[in-house]
């Protein structure tokens, strides 16, 4: 990496990833990789499969712990042992399969887990209005058209994702990182997608984008990290760069830039 | 190379579901409830002793004692899940409760001076506050139930086994020990409370049958529950999306353990009110009731996959299988045409949804 070719914002990374490394018994996932996300930028994550993306977010997300580096996150050394403890500092993702259940409402998916209550007597009951309200609140922000009522399963893709995307919004997450959020859905629904990540950029939110598809990335990141073989290959502003060289660092045609 | 996205997106296809595909119209429960109508109304006009007073009250008698058990089972069905164990479940409990009864109820017996001493002309007198004895017993009953509740819940949630499995094998331990402590032969309940159990089982109420009044109570329970509580949200979630449950901080294995409880203790409440119009609890009581349950719970709408479910399509099933039932009997048809009727109608309430499902 070549911080000089790197545009820096005049803000504090959000999140700085200094020397991590991953094994897994003999195989080494991931290696010395050193990375900065800044407030309100989207950054792509591109790389092969088995290139050490997933394993980089995972660890990011909480879900493994490094075997080596340290990991910053708004100035402060973080150490994750579970998913909760990186969602506690702001750290959200959204998974490839939405992680909706089809059968509730979109504000029922938008507070799962979160549900708001009230207090009837002795009870405490769902707070149906407080949820619904506050999701059409935020699904106004993404500028989705979702209402609050509807079933999850009877919705776009698009849609689909923007109820996932107002979850993260409700706990004021601040880095966002989607894994594959275009793959699988119709292509004016990408662009909804698309308009989503915007918005959330516009918040001051940091989005992470994990796709394989080169003209999304192209679209909305800022910058572009490559992954290969365990190791980041480069990482460079969007318009330093084009996407033919990206696909020859993925496939290893280039070794680095 | 970038999309413009200053050009609202539009969403013309977004309004809001027409209202014949939201709520209640939108459901299994909902036309199974029509059907029903109708064949109530058919059955009017088919014997002339069908709406008769009495035959209401047979009626909503019957089909309160597997409903309760339905109302149980439903929240297990709606996590994805099955409890096969409940007809063993619903003998067990009341064998305890029967069992305990009897010997609280014994002079001489363990913790019988507690509870009864004879008097000087032999007779056995209540020590105690009456009601006591019947108090314990039904707690005794219950906290049987609870115990194969938690142990179904343990190895679903826990150890990972497979529902249908587990419940199986349960279906077939419980039903043992009622074998078991009772040498095979069942047991009666007994003593000075027995007066008060049998008014409190199959008494009425302003001429409504007790079991009746407890289903309506417990089916309001289940759906303020269901539908108003953070539990009922995550008993839908984890039948709508385990891995999604999971994901967003639900304690998936709680909530798990919790419906199999519940189910439990319906099956188990079920059975003592069985035993208590019965008048015992002989050792082969409510075998294969499980499927009975299942059935109603199934044509009522309860999605095996998981994810749908409540009070009304699970007394909408008991309902109709009764009114099925006693429509037959009534008609003077064959009654073993019956469970042959009641088949064909657990495949067309589902196959009924499915094509609807298609169209929409």
């Amino acid at each position: 990496m070549t911080p000089a070719a790197v545009e820096q914002p005049q803000s504090a990374p959000l999140l700085e990833l200094k020397g991590i490394g991953k094994e897994f018994g003999a195989i080494r996932a991931l290696h010395d990789v050193d990375m900065k996300i800044y407030p309100g930028e989207v950054v792509g994550l591109m790389g092969d499969n088995g290139a050490g993306k997933s394993t980089l977010v995972k660890i990011i997300a909480g879900n493994f712990r490094p075997s080596h580096g340290e990991m910053v996150f708004g100035g402060d050394a973080v150490h994750f042992h579970r998913p909760v403890d990186a969602r506690a500092v702001g750290i959200e993702v959204v998974y490839q399969d939405l992680a909706l259940a089809d059968n509730l409402t979109a504000a029922a998916n938008v507070y799962l887990g979160r549900e708001l209550t009230r207090k009837v007597g002795p009870f405490s009951l769902l707070d149906h209005k407080a949820m619904a309200a506050r999701s059409l609140e935020l699904f106004g922000e993404l500028r989705s058209e979702t209402l609050p009522y509807n079933l999850v399963k009877q919705m776009s893709g698009g849609q689909r994702q923007a109820v996932a995307i107002a979850r993260t919004r409700l706990s004021n997450a601040r880095l966002v990182m989607m894994d594959e959020p275009t793959a699988a859905i119709s292509v004016r629904q990408v662009e909804q997608v698309l308009s989503l990540i915007h918005r959330l950029k516009e918040q001051g939110i940091a989005v992470m984008l994990i796709s394989h598809r080169m003209p999304d990335v192209f679209a909305v990141s800022d910058r572009v990290v490559v992954m290969r073989r365990g190791e980041k290959r480069a990482d460079k502003p969007i318009r330093d760069t084009s996407p033919e060289e990206v696909t020859a660092l993925i496939t290893g045609a280039k070794e680095a830039a | 190379m970038s999309v413009p996205m200053e050009s609202p997106v539009t969403f013309s296809n977004v309004s809001q579901a027409k209202w014949w595909r939201r709520g209640i119209f939108a459901t299994q429960t909902g036309y199974v409830t029509i059907a029903l109508i109708l064949l109530v109304v058919v059955m009017n006009f088919a014997s002339p002793y069908f709406l008769t007073e009495g035959n209401i009250q047979n009626m909503a008698k019957n089909f309160s004692f597997i409903a309760i058990a339905t109302l149980g089972i439903t929240f297990v069905i709606i996590t994805g899940g099955i409890d096969l164990s409940v007809g063993s479940m619903m003998c067990f409990a009341a064998m305890v409760t029967s069992m305990v009864m009897t010997e609280l109820s014994t002079p001489g017996a363990a913790g019988g001076a507690w509870f009864v001493h004879l008097a000087t002309d032999g007779k056995t007198v209540l020590a105690n506050v009456p009601g006591l004895i019947l108090l314990i017993s039904v707690l005794a009953g219950l906290l049987a139930a609870l115990i194969v509740g938690l142990i179904n819940g343990f190895c679903v949630a826990v150890l990972g086994l497979s529902s249908f499995v587990t419940t199986l094998g349960m279906l077939s331990i419980v039903r043992g020990l009622a074998y078991v402590v009772s040498n095979g032969r069942g047991s009666f309940p007994g003593g000075p409370d027995a007066d008060y159990f049998y008014a409190l089982t199959s008494g009425d109420l302003y001429g409504l049958p007790a079991p009746f009044i407890y289903l309506m109570i417990l089916a309001l329970v289940m759906a303020v529950v269901l539908h108003h509580s953070r539990f009922g949200r995550h008993v839908f979630a984890l039948g709508g999306n385990e891995n999604a449950a999971e994901q967003t901080g639900i304690s998936v294995t709680r909530v798990k353990i919790a419906v199999y409880v519940i189910s439990a203790l319906a099956a188990g409440l079920q059975g003592i009110i069985i035993s208590g119009w019965l008048g015992s609890a002989p050792a082969n009581m409510a075998t294969s009731y499980e499927l009975n349950v299942i059935a109603a719970a199934v044509i009522g709408g309860a999605n095996l996959a998981g994810g749908i479910g409540g009070p009304l399509g699970a007394i909408v099933g008991c309902v109709l299988l009764e009114v099925i039932r006693n429509g037959l009997v009534l008609a003077q048809v064959n009654s073993y045409w019956q469970q042959t009727l009641v088949g064909v109608i657990i495949i067309a309430a589902v196959l009924v949804d499915r094509v609807r499902s298609k169209l929409s």
